[in-house]
């Protein structure tokens, strides 16, 4: 049994009419300890999706799903105690922006020391010790005095650090991390990456990682998932998907990487953005921007189907040389 | 017998000091934002600066567009000392150095139509007639790729990237001579980024522009830079021809940097131990060469005296073991 299991999620905001779908029927699942990758530009609903997965996105946005389990638990149908149980415990996540999610007004130390008092049966004595491992553990130098310091005190790597330390504090089974990286410096990043991996292979843990760098699920990740508008655009094994991408966006993003560009030659770019609320395209919804569209890309909607062990949304799925395939 | 060709901006020594409170009771200490910078740069070029957060190079993009004076060094633009010049001179000379900054988002103003935004520059700094001033606004807007009726929009009803073009195009509208390029894509999807980076290098060829190109993403350093000068800590340690620096990195921090970025490639792969802790406090600077706190083979030397930069290899390296860190 997979650890999450996600059927046909739909996450909607705005008129129940006119709806927008920042998730248009996403699958997913994660196995126990498996690492998956959830790549697409900035609106494809990569966040909205994650949050959802989480219980976090409040009224008047909108979430359904045929299913949306999580170790055997139906999540819509716990009770808000079962589920604030299950957040931060089982369940835990790195917020992208660590300025920004941890509480100003508390020292790193009350709230790193909230998520323990919540979780676990401890005294005091006992939490301060975790609090010290924890804070060991993430790489951060003389914990004892940083558990006093205030989030304005520390670097955007260390108040990322504190982020991870609180997510992986209860031993989580899943661990979803949006954008843990994106504010950090290269150097950085690799430590926070080399950490995350670390604390997978010890202790079991399923991440996911949800990030706009291709290199970074490239490095990391096992599986991807590419998406395009809040749907699934191809998904598979990192391996083959980036070697031979077989839709045309995950072909275009990749060709849009500078190292993928020689010398100082022109870039293949993806002209235009994501479609948003009101110029939501019929047919394809990458046909606007596709280069390898036809009549029939503009008018139906392709369907998710499966290739040599992938998943590709596109009527006309790329050969291994990159050229469109009719059949 | 031709001349060498004369640069066109030219740093010597540049250095900015700011003086910081300590706190309580605790005096005044000096932060060396950026400490003895020098660079030639040519027309046609484009120069790249490299490295973490808090080494100084925004600090250096200000310098260099005259937004804050150096507090020693000089700095030339074709030949003028900018030092001396007076403030009618000045002005002549901020026309031809201009800057695009980093946020597209925070960097235009909401309240005002792109074609205010755009005929700004026109207005404080020539003497067009109005109806002139709307034809080159026109002109550059069909350059920079958007569309000339456009002009009567306000920034929130464009994308990231069109943004970008309008602050790209808006520095290009008193046909400068050097661009200041402030992390111009780190904040673009890459999709996004690559259209923009072909735009800088179409641009560059129409107009015979240099850039400046502040960046912390290497493979779009890697690029777009004939040139690259990698810093730390307000110093220069590695300056040089792009394609000897990420061919052969001498100094152990550029090592570091090229091996922690992600690479999409597993045969290009090279996994290095990531860099230790973070940039030190600038401060408090550590003694000797202040990458010894992080630096694989820092010895006794390192932590007593600071190297200087110099030629090796067709570069110019600051470190006492250029020589031996080759391999």
């Amino acid at each position: 049994m997979p650890l999450l299991e996600v059927r046909q999620l739909k996450v909607e905001f705005g008129d129940v009419k006119a709806p927008f779908r920042a998730v248009d029927g996403l699958d997913l699942t994660v196995e126990e300890g498996e690492v998956v990758g959830i790549v697409g530009e900035s609106g494809s609903g990569k966040s909205a999706a994650t949050l959802a997965v989480m219980g976090l996105i409040d009224p008047p946005g909108r979430v359904d799903a045929e299913r949306l389990h999580f170790a055997g638990r139906d999540l819509p149908s716990l009770s808000p105690k079962a589920h604030r149980q299950l957040l931060g415990k089982e369940m835990a996540m790195i917020f992208q922006d660590p300025m920004t999610s941890l509480n100003p007004c508390y020292t790193v130390g009350f709230q790193l020391e909230e998520t323990l008092k919540a979780h676990t049966r401890s005294n005091r004595r006992q939490r301060r010790r975790r609090m010290l491992e924890l804070l060991q553990q993430v790489g951060i130098p003389d914990p004892a005095s940083r558990l006093a310091a205030f989030p304005h005190q520390l670097s955007g790597g260390m108040s990322q650090r504190v982020m991870i330390a609180m997510a992986i504090a209860c031993h989580p089974r899943l661990l979803l991390a949006d954008e843990p990286t994106t504010a950090l410096d290269v150097t950085i990043q690799a430590q926070i990456m080399d950490l995350l991996r670390e604390l997978q292979r010890q202790q079991g843990m399923a991440l996911v990682l949800i990030t706009h760098d291709l290199a970074l699920v490239a490095e990391n990740c096992a599986r991807v998932v590419v998406m395009y508008a809040g749907q699934v655009a191809e998904t598979g094994a990192v391996s083959a998907v980036f070697r031979a991408p077989r839709h045309p966006y995950t072909a275009a993003l990749l060709n849009a990487l500078p190292e993928r560009g020689s010398g100082r030659s022109r870039l293949l770019t993806l002209e235009g953005i994501v479609p948003g609320q009101y110029d939501r395209p019929d047919g394809c919804l990458l046909s606007p921007r596709c280069v390898f569209a036809t009549p029939e890309c503009r008018v139906l909607e392709p369907h998710l189907r499966q290739i040599d062990g992938r998943q590709v949304r596109c009527h006309r799925p790329l050969d291994a040389a990159g050229n469109p395939t009719d059949d | 017998m031709t001349e060498p060709p004369r640069p066109l901006l030219e740093a010597v020594d540049l250095a900015r000091y700011y003086r910081v409170a300590r706190g309580w009771f605790q005096g005044w200490g000096t932060v060396k934002a950026l400490d003895g910078v020098s660079f030639q740069l040519y027309s046609h070029q484009t120069l790249a600066v490299v490295g973490e957060s808090g080494c100084g190079k925004s600090t250096l993009a200000r310098l260099l567009t005259l937004i804050e004076p150096p507090s020693s060094g000089s700095l030339y633009l074709s030949g003028h000392d900018l030092a001396r010049a007076t403030a009618r001179e000045r002005r002549a000379i901020r026309r031809q150095v201009q800057i695009i900054f980093q946020n597209p988002f925070s960097s235009l103003n909401p309240r005002k139509k792109v074609g205010t935004i755009l005929q700004e520059p026109l207005v404080i700094n020539t003497r067009l007639s109005s109806r002139e001033r709307e034809d080159r606004v026109r002109t550059m807007m069909a350059k920079v790729g958007l569309r000339p009726e456009y002009a009567n929009r306000y920034p929130h009803l464009f994308s990231g990237g069109q943004r970008q073009r309008i602050a790209i195009a808006r520095a290009l509208m008193l046909e400068p001579r050097v661009v200041v390029a402030d992390e111009p894509v780190s904040a673009l999807d890459v999709s996004i980024q690559a259209q923009v980076l072909n735009l800088l290098l179409d641009l560059q060829e129409e107009f015979g522009v240099s850039y400046i190109f502040i960046s912390h993403d290497l493979s779009v350093v890697s690029h777009i830079a004939d040139e690259v000068l990698v810093m730390y800590l307000g110093r220069p340690v590695e300056h040089g021809p792009q394609a000897a620096i990420f061919e052969q990195p001498l100094h152990p921090y550029t090592r570091a940097l090229l091996a922690a970025r992600p690479c999409l490639d597993p045969a290009l792969r090279v996994r290095r131990a990531p860099l230790k802790g973070d940039l030190p406090s600038p401060l408090n600077p550590p003694s000797g060469c202040a990458f010894h706190t992080r630096c694989p083979l820092a010895t006794a030397e390192c932590v007593q005296s600071r190297p200087e930069l110099r030629r090796v290899a067709g570069r110019r390296v600051a470190c006492h073991y250029a020589e031996v860190g080759g391999g």
